[in-house]
């Protein structure tokens, strides 16, 4: 893959780097599902456990709780807990209500850590959303907000089937059609797993009975011809399209495409680019906010933008047994304190970390064993949509093995004539992510176009402007987000969420849903509904 | 008037991306880079940025120029191998060389100026 690039001489064994970074690779998997689950313990989907809006009966007699930070999280507990009762104030570092969930519009200014301010000049209605993008249909808390803020949705496209796959050391660098390397990937391993059936190879496996009834399954499945194998005929063309579509009146008889040679297809890797879209965080239906993920934020702040004070930053938490007070300072670096009887404290690990604070030590383990990982975001606008118009390619995703990752399409407005934007990186969690970062915003525009226009060469033409952002430069997040492994989690993870004293966390670090705001707030339903039983118990 | 046509039309050119580091985004697993100088540009700056100078935002990330923490080689070697809070760990993806000669690079620049050198093989021991 790209690894052909890369000089080798330091090392001793090449091919054993080849194929070192051949598996990395297929753990990267062309996109951030596999890496997800990669960081994540094998044994559990992300599946929300939302049962439906939180119910805190009781009177909590006046107690109060102090928010840090006004992220999804922090919103909605601010929200639940002044509905249960509670006076309830929240601390934000930033200007701006939603933490991660955050849109970029044209006439929008964003400074990054290192000073370098990047106004966005996008047209009205253009957006990026530099962080979340997608949500699943069973991130049921989501969705549920949604619904009582009356949120719009509409569908996000993950699989595209004439999107492309790219890998820049296949097929000469040529992007290959989803549909077709699905087809004959598909295509291929039925016709070999009816070979091996039908030289009875799998009798110790298989049943006869069965047999019968697998074969039958795997010509259609893999749209074999009655001697079960997959070739270029009307059956596969049904599958992977044609060299000349079916039409009408005289000339109308279709041509079927002839498939690419197994060897080609499985030495390419392009196979990886189907994964993503296999897994449940990505299956259908997956929708957006329309006009972009900050509707959420916005109906948020709409619910409980009077408890907020922006610009406040938090200087340490120090608890007793009659509550909590946390020290601030306005962006003139004037102090202040706010306190609490208890205090939710919904900011990142990675500054958090860093944070005066008197916990208990298997709590500060927790939040100093949590690293933040990378991803960097490029949205491109262009002076028409030419992958629909010359491509064909109406919302979803192309993957490819360059540093950018992904092309994302916009999965809304199709076919308007005029200029659009689209997501032209996303290096998420990998090596490129962190190299990425390392650039001006200048320089990840560049690399971005650089890299798309071997998908598209029509870049050079019609790029007009873009904007990058590079989370670890964030400097309201300082990363991603949290990256667990098996062995925090085991050692961690529960110490995290255990109430301490006073004070108790939650965000998307503090749930098994690492980077996804469904994440965030079943982390923060839980948090109160254990300190609301915590504060009835006296 | 004439200043913004002219930024108008800076927009419109198509970039070009310049390779300014050798081995950048050469591997999906790996960081390629070799130099410390080159280490330092690819991965490091990304946080505490160029010169060393760090960053403050919600949280901060250290300055390393004239940094009295670097005068056990030590501590940074350990830092970069395993990672320390929100510095990731980076042993898995840098080689015992490539982690030496980081070390080594930032130990001798952005005013620090440490005499002594790591070689590999304290890489591996750190690791």
């Amino acid at each position: 893959m790209s690894d052909a690039d890369a000089p080798t001489t330091s090392k001793p064994n090449a091919s054993k780097i080849r194929r070192r970074d051949l598996l990395a690779l297929i753990g990267t998997a062309a996109g951030s599902a596999v890496m997800y689950r990669a960081m994540e313990s094998l044994s559990l989907a992300a599946e929300s456990t939302y049962t439906g809006p939180i119910k805190l009966d009781g009177d909590p007699k006046g107690a109060s709780v102090l928010i840090l930070g006004a992220g999804l999280a922090g919103m909605a507990a601010a929200l639940e807990l002044r509905k249960a009762g509670y006076r309830v104030q929240v601390l934000e570092y930033s200007g701006r209500a939603g933490g991660r969930c955050w849109t970029l519009r044209g006439g929008d200014t964003y400074t990054e850590l290192g000073g370098a301010t990047q106004r966005c000049e996008f047209d009205q209605g253009l957006y990026l959303n530099p962080g979340p993008w997608r949500i699943p249909y069973h991130h049921h808390a989501l969705l549920d907000y949604c619904k009582r803020f009356n949120v719009a949705l509409e569908p996000f496209i993950q699989v595209n089937t004439n999107a492309w796959v790219h890998s820049a050391t296949a097929f000469g660098g040529k992007p290959q059609r989803y549909r077709q390397v699905q087809a004959d990937f598909t295509g291929y391993v039925c016709e070999l797993l009816a070979k091996a059936t039908s030289q009875r190879k799998l009798d110790e496996l298989v049943s006869r009975e069965d047999q019968e009834i697998l074969l039958q399954a795997l010509r259609g499945w893999g749209a074999l011809d009655q001697n079960y194998v997959y070739n270029a005929n009307l059956i596969s063309g049904n599958r992977r399209g044609y060299d000349k579509d079916p039409g009408g009146g005289l000339s109308a008889v279709p041509i079927p495409s002839e498939p690419i040679a197994l060897s080609d297809l499985l030495k390419s890797g392009l196979w990886q680019g189907l994964l993503p879209g296999a897994n449940y965080e990505f299956q259908t239906t997956l929708f957006q906010p329309v006009g972009g993920m900050d509707m959420i934020a916005r109906a948020f702040a709409r619910e409980v933008g009077d408890l907020i004070r922006f610009n406040a930053k938090v200087k340490s938490i120090r608890q007793d047994e009659r509550g909590v007070s946390v020290t601030y300072e306005d962006t003139a670096g004037k102090p202040a304190t706010a306190s609490a009887d208890w205090c939710l404290c919904t900011i990142p690990l990675s500054i958090l970390s860093q944070i005066d604070m008197n916990v208990g030590a298997k709590m500060q383990a927790a939040i100093n064993a949590v690293p933040y990982v990378p991803s960097l975001k490029v949205g491109l606008q262009f002076k028409r949509r030419f992958w629909e118009q010359d491509e064909g390619i109406y919302g979803g995703i192309s993957y490819t093995d360059l540093p950018i990752r992904l092309i994302g399409y916009p999965n809304t407005g199709y076919g308007s004539s005029g200029k659009a934007v689209l997501l032209g990186a996303y290096a998420f969690s990998s090596v490129y992510g962190y190299e990425f970062t390392a650039l001006s915003p200048a320089e990840r525009i560049a690399k971005a176009l650089e890299d798309g226009a071997h998908i598209h060469p029509q870049y050079r033409e019609e790029f007009e402007n873009g904007i990058a952002v590079a989370w670890h430069r964030h400097p309201g997040v300082l990363g991603c987000s949290g990256s667990w492994t098996d062995a925090t989690r085991a050692q961690h993870y529960e110490n995290l969420c255990a109430l301490d004293g006073r004070v108790l966390l939650a965000g998307e670090h503090a749930s098994y849903l690492g980077g996804w705001q469904e994440g965030a707030l079943l982390s923060s339903l839980d948090a109160i509904s254990r300190l609301h039983r915590r504060v009835l118990a006296g | 008037m004439r200043l913004r046509i002219a930024a108008a039309l800076t927009l419109l050119a198509f970039p070009a991306w310049a390779q300014t580091v050798e081995g950048r985004f050469g591997s999906p697993a790996r960081f390629v880079p070799q130099s410390g100088e080159g280490l330092y540009a690819d991965v490091c700056q990304g946080c505490h940025m160029p010169g060393g100078v760090g960053a403050v935002g919600a949280g901060r990330y250290p300055a390393l120029a004239a940094d009295p923490n670097l005068a056990s080689p030590s501590y940074p070697l350990t830092l970069v191998i395993r990672g320390q809070k929100g510095m990731p760990p980076f042993g898995s993806v840098l080689t015992d060389e490539q982690v030496a000669a980081v070390v080594n690079y930032v130990r001798s620049h952005f005013g620090n100026n440490y005499a002594d050198t790591v070689t590999a093989a304290d890489a591996k021991a750190a690791r």
